[in-house]
């Protein structure tokens, strides 16, 4: 028998099609769960060229400076906004606060990322 | 006036004894006001006596014909097709997703029963605890409790939408769940609390409200599930300081 639930269905919880804007919400905080822990396990792992001396960190922020690697930051940076604010949302909303409005909240908040995201680029790339 | 006639294409999910699924068109002539369910009716009907699919009452009360239609969970006896697709359009019709198929149409629900009986949810309840939009009738022998049937039809539409319960089969589901709330509202039974409160209950929901966004008749389980949390973390909290029953 298929259609049963499964752990290999996992890929139904990136698939949006036909779904709400609460479905976006979850699969946003999904992924830039994701790419937040991918990038903690990251960021320790170059700091931990500390310990190797001076050199190695240097040409460790030499290599951060170069666009590519901004824009990944930025990436972060938007991870965090998106997951942080709609994880306020989620936590409120998780004991029956504003869940009568979730779908304004997350819009509003959503705004304001892009908001601090945009206002990040413009200060990171020094386009201000 | 003479009636509108639509011509649609309806491509139905076959899929019997094990075989893989494919997909069957049918073509047919229909009044777009009437319903998914009456356009499923004339294909078995008409084109093929081996269609399998459930309904009972055509009247959203007894939950048979729950199914995805054009990619979104409908309750096909009150889904108009002028709803759902256009003239020379073509309704796309699935079984529902996340209870393994029986036959074409057909699923087996027996798990989703057994959760929605473990949640002990009465399938009358008194007038006075209904959410109507409207003042609650005074009733006509106020000797006489006047009851009513509770919302929920067991229709497993939630089930179906839930992005948790799409990998998880021991995930109670959003029914169930809204089930032991409106119970635990009623009733004020601490043992629903503890029978909500695990990893496969309460907190395995992840917040995406398709639930509340499907459900025919006017459950709003996400915001039960939620409500139900409250009420357990606060029960937790109380339990701490020694109290065993809820706030009243
Ligand atoms: C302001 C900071 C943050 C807030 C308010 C927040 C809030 C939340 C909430 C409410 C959830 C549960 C979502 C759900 O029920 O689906 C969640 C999930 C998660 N968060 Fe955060 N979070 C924050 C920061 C972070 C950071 C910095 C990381 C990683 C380094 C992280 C990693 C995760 C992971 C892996 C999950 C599980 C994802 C899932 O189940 O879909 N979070 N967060």
């Amino acid at each position: 028998m298929m259609n049963q639930p499964s752990p290999r269905k996992f890929w139904r919880w990136f698939d949006p099609r036909y779904r709400q804007i609460g479905t976006w919400a979850f699969i946003l905080n999904r992924i830039t769960a994701i790419g937040l822990t991918v990038y903690l396990v990251l960021h320790l792992y170059m700091l931990s060229k500390l310990v190797q001396g001076p050199e190695a960190y240097d040409a460790f922020i030499a290599l951060a400076k170069t666009p590519v690697i901004l824009f990944g930051e930025l990436l972060v940076i938007a991870a965090g906004l998106i997951h942080g604010l709609n994880g306020i949302r989620v936590g409120f909303n998780s004991f029956g606060f504003g869940l009568q409005r979730q779908r304004e909240t997350f819009i509003v908040l959503m705004i304001i990322a892009l908001a601090g995201t945009v206002y990040f680029a413009v200060h990171m790339f020094g386009w201000a | 006036m003479k009636p509108t006639t639509w011509t649609i294409t309806l491509s139905i999910s076959r899929q019997s004894g094990g075989a893989p699924r494919h997909f069957q068109e049918f073509t047919l002539e229909v009044n777009p006001d009437e319903y998914v369910l009456d356009a499923v009716e004339r294909v078995w009907a008409f084109h093929d006596r081996s269609l399998n699919y459930r309904h009972a009452c055509h009247h959203s009360t007894c939950g048979a014909c729950g199914m995805v239609v054009n990619g979104v969970e409908k309750l096909t006896c009150i889904t108009p097709i002028r709803e759902v697709t256009r003239d020379r359009g073509t309704l796309r019709i699935e079984p529902l997703r996340n209870f393994p198929v029986q036959s074409d149409l057909v699923v087996d629900m027996s798990a989703f029963y057994q959760n929605m009986e473990a949640s002990k949810l009465n399938s009358v309840s008194p007038v006075e605890k209904a959410d109507l939009p409207i003042d609650h009738p005074t009733p006509a022998a106020p000797a006489v409790d006047a009851e009513r049937l509770v919302d929920c039809i067991e229709c497993g539409l939630c089930v179906s939408v839930c992005p948790a319960a799409a990998t998880s089969d021991s995930y109670v589901g959003p029914a169930a769940l809204a089930g032991a709330h409106q119970q635990f509202q009623a009733t004020g039974e601490i043992s629903l609390l503890d029978w909500a409160d695990h990893q496969d209950g309460l907190w395995r929901c992840h917040s995406a409200y398709e639930c509340t966004a499907v459900c025919p008749s006017n459950v709003n389980p996400a915001w039960r599930i939620m409500n139900l949390r409250r009420h357990v973390v606060s029960q937790r909290i109380r339990s701490l300081f020694g109290a065993k029953e809820p706030r009243p």
